[in-house]
This record gives C-alpha cells, structure tokens and sequence, in this order.
C-alpha cells in the first residue's frame, strides 16, 4: 500500500497516509490500542474496504480496480482469521473447513481436510457443529478453514482475543510453522507478552497504528 | 455492485449454473429452511393447482364461444304454432316454402320422439306430446350463401302466419359474449396467478436471502463468486417452486379429469375439461413456475449481493 488513507462515510479518516510492503515470508505484527483501526487495515487488505486515497496493490494488481469475481480471486489467495470467527453453524466442522474449496468449484480433497483437521488437533471434532466447539477450538478451525486453498498470505485479526494463554501459544505455534512454510503472516494482536514470545521463534516485524499512522514498533519489543 | 457486473449473473449463466449437476454440494452452503421450504412448495403447488382451472375454463369457454358462434349461425328453427286443425297444413306449407327458399341447404321436421326429448327437462320423461298443444319445430340449415331470414320471415308471415322464424342470433349473441368474456377472464387469471406466485416466491427468496445474509458475507469473504452464491439460492427456489407447481398441476389435472364426462351430463358445466391435445397445455404451468422462481430469486440475489462487498 502506498500513501493509503481511509474514513469511514461521514467520518474523519481514520488511517491516513499509510505505507507498506508485505514481502513473500515475512511475518508482521500489527498492535495499537482498542479503536486504532488494525481490523479497518486489515480490511483494507483484503478489500473489504477501499481507501479513501492512495493506493492498495495486492499481487501486482490494484485492488480499486478488481471486479467483484477478481476480489474473489484475491480473497482466495488470502487465508483471514477473524476474532469473531464465522462459520456456517449448519455444517459440520469439516465441511466448514472445506468450504473455500466447494465455492471455488473444487473437489474437496478429504484427505488434506483430514490432516488439517489433525493439525489443528481437532480430528475428534470433524462431525461436530460450529456452535458445539470451545472459543479455542473455533480459532483452530477457523485457521484451517484460512490454510485449505494454500493461500499466500494468512491474515489473523486478533484471533488470540478470548483464548487463555496455553491456546493463544497453540494458535501462535500454528502461524508460526505456517510462515515456515513460505507463507506471508499478518498478524494483528494487542497482547506484547505473544509477540515477546514469538519473537524468540520466528523473524517478526511489528506494526503499530498510533496517531491515524502505521509505524515500525521500536526495540521495546 | 456494477452493470457490468450485475451482467455476469445473466439469465444463461445462472441457467448453466442450475442446470449443471452440484457434485461440489455448493447448494448445501445454503441453511436449510424447513417449515419455510413446505410453506413454498405448498403455495406453488396451490398456485399450480388454482391455475389448472383457470386454464381449463379458458380453454372450454373458448370452445364454447366458438361453437355457439360457428355452428349454430348456420342453424335457424321455425315454429308453427296453430289450432290443431291447421297445424298439418301450415307445417306443409312451411316446407313448401324452404324448398323454394335460395340459400336453404336441407330442412327437417322434428319428430316427435326427438321434441319430447327437448320437453323432458320440463315435463319429464312420456309425455304425451301428441296430446298437448306443442308446436311443431323444423331445423333450417343454410347453405354457403347464407339465406336471407328477413324475407324467408315475410314469406312466412303471408303464407302460414303461425310460423315463426327463430335465427338463433337473440340468445346466441350474449351467450357467445358471456363466453368470450369468461375465456378472458380465465386468462386474466392466470396472469393473476403468476404474478402472485411471482410475488410469493420473491418474499420468500428475500426473507431467506435476508435470513442468510451472514452466510453470504462469509461466502464472499472465503472467495465465493457471486454466480456461486446467486446460484445456490436460485437453485433451491427453482427447484421448489417447480416440484410444488408439479405436484398441484397433476391433482388439478385429476381433478379435471374425474369431472364428469361431456355426454353423461350434457350440460355446459360438464364442458370444463381438456381435450385431446389440450392436456399438453397444463404441463407448461411446472415450466411457467419454475421460470418465475428462477426470475424471482435472481432479483433477490442481485439485490442482496449488492449490499455485501
């Protein structure tokens, strides 16, 4: 993004000349305090939102102009993680990991499924419905239902947000291997003692918004 | 959402889309819906049903109107109404007469089996025609040229006065009104019937889409295409709608068919049917719904997506 600026209707803006560049493989933190506008940026990212000025590129191609089937496109190479995650509550937990595949028109490959399901450690939990799952094991499932197309970039708003500190690890131990694999990690959290601990298994960068403004967070971190 | 856009969910898209076999199961991204799905599919199936009939009663007032204003303009019937003693005479008389009438193809005196057939209704059945003062009736059928009945009725008047010339055209021209009238109101009804099944079927696609609407924010936000989404709802709609119309089409088709037959009765009701080819027709009602679910469905979907990015 270049110069990017965004406000809501009838708002002042909310972010304003923001720059950056996410390299293939980097992992990025993004903090900031309650109300700063990580989610409103990460929207941006995956163009749900469109900036008021400036300009978001996402692989080489200018998000302002992309039609609605090309969004998708894109939305396909963006795994997001949401706080409040979203599912189908109707299809199980399997099928609701599957589900960028079935949209995409894709046979549903059961065994990749399988071992997500098993990575994330919910392989008990397949047949169970979204509403039957812990806070936890809705943000494992929720992090599968993000990696099933191999997207390029993983996109975590806050997912961290209602789990205790055993699970956040898990969760972060998950983004972490992904990122290992060659995967660009974004990564917005407000807890510093997560990105403390992160810091001593992976190369992170972290972000903060402050002042409308996306800054690079000092050595503090 | 753009034109160009909203262009992409074109009526051939979506049709290949409905069309193609589900082996992702894209449909089942869909909640399920229950006692709304039943609400749809018996409405379409009343619907169907209703239309059935109307779509019989165009079609019988139509045959009717058309009978009564091909074929009987063809027929005229005199009466010789006279003491019994000159009853014999002027009905010769009026035989006389057609036989030198231009335009007049055959005459023939009724019977009178055949008039205390028409008195039935009336008196019941024996009656004793020859002991009661009844006219005699004699059919007049014109030829191609068509006769004139104002000077065949002068004629008639000079040489056998109790005769009198009936051409049909008093009774026959409002019954063939009525008739008209009844096959456009028969078709007004059944535009009636698909508008409101048309009606119905947006409210329920809307009230489910409106239902869904965190479904399809996670659709889009997962990378579902708005043809995929579009085509999930339109599929659903369209499939009820034609199951539900399917079903009321062959019970109001029965229903037609155990209607009395046309001869054991006689009467105008009994003409309320199909016949011959005329069955074929109810079967386009299936079609006609579905293609309205299928319309219906995609105006919602259309506004629906608009509002989700």
């Amino acid at each position: 993004m270049q110069n990017l600026s965004f406000g809501y209707s009838g708002s002042e803006p909310l972010l304003t000349d923001l720059s950056l560049t996410l390299q293939p493989g980097s992992f990025h933190f993004l903090t900031g305090p309650s109300g700063s506008g990580k989610t409103t940026f990460l929207r941006l990212c995956y163009a749900d939102l469109l900036p008021s000025s400036g300009r978001m590129s996402a692989f080489g191609e200018d998000v302002a102009t992309l039609d609605r089937d090309r969004i998708a496109a894109l939305r396909r190479r963006v795994g997001v993680v949401h706080q409040d995650t979203q599912f189908l509550d109707h299809l199980p937990v399997a099928e609701n990991i599957a589900l960028p595949q079935i949209v995409a028109g894709q046979a549903v490959d059961m065994q990749s499924i399988s071992d997500l399901l098993s990575w994330v450690q919910l392989s008990q939990a397949s047949r169970a419905l979204p509403p039957e799952l812990s806070g936890g094991e809705r943000q494992r499932a929720a992090l599968a239902r993000a990696v099933i197309m191999s997207p390029d970039v993983i996109i975590a708003d806050e997912p961290t947000g209602n789990l205790d500190w055993d699970m956040s690890m898990r969760l972060l131990e998950l983004l972490i291997e992904l990122n290992h694999s060659g995967k660009s990690v974004l990564f917005a959290t407000h807890d510093l003692n997560l990105i403390r601990a992160a810091k001593q298994h992976v190369q992170a960068r972290v972000l903060r918004i402050a002042g409308r403004r996306l800054q690079l967070a000092g050595a503090d971190l | 959402m753009t034109r160009r856009e909203r262009t992409k969910l074109d009526l051939s898209s979506l049709w290949r889309g409905l069309t193609r076999p589900d082996n992702a199961g894209t449909d089942r991204v869909v909640p399920p819906t229950g006692f709304t799905a039943q609400l749809t599919v018996f409405a379409a199936a009343a619907m169907a049903f209703l239309a059935v009939f109307a779509l019989a009663l165009a079609l019988a007032t139509g045959r009717l109107a058309e009978r009564w204003s091909s074929e009987l303009a063809q027929s005229m019937t005199i009466r010789v109404s006279a003491p019994p003693e000159q009853i014999d005479d002027q009905t010769v008389t009026v035989m006389e007469v057609l036989k030198t009438t231009p335009g007049v193809a055959s005459s023939r005196l009724l019977a009178d089996p055949e008039v205390e057939k028409l008195l039935e209704p009336w008196f019941g059945p024996d009656v004793p025609v020859e002991a009661l003062p009844v006219p005699r009736l004699i059919e007049v059928t014109e030829n191609r040229d068509g006769l004139d009945a104002e000077a065949l009725r002068l004629r008639l008047e000079g040489e056998a006065p109790g005769a009198v010339l009936d051409d049909h055209t008093g009774w026959r021209a409002p019954l063939v009104a009525a008739a008209s009238r009844l096959r456009l109101l028969g078709l007004f009804s059944l535009v009636l019937i698909g508008a409101a099944s048309a009606a119905m079927i947006t409210l329920a696609a809307k009230a489910s889409l409106a239902a869904n609407g965190q479904v399809i924010k996670v659709l889009r936000l997962i990378g579902a295409r708005d043809i995929t989404i579009a085509t999930a709802f339109v599929r659903r709609f369209t499939r009820r709608a034609a199951a539900g119309a399917a079903l009321g089409t062959l019970l109001g088709m029965a229903a037609i068919w155990a209607l009395p037959a046309v001869d054991e009765a006689g009467g105008f009701l009994t003409g309320l049917g199909f016949q011959g080819a005329s069955w074929f027709w109810p079967l386009l009602i299936p079609v006609a719904a579905a293609a309205i679910g299928f319309a219906a469905t995609r105006a919602a979907a259309l506004r629906m997506l608009g509002e989700v990015r």
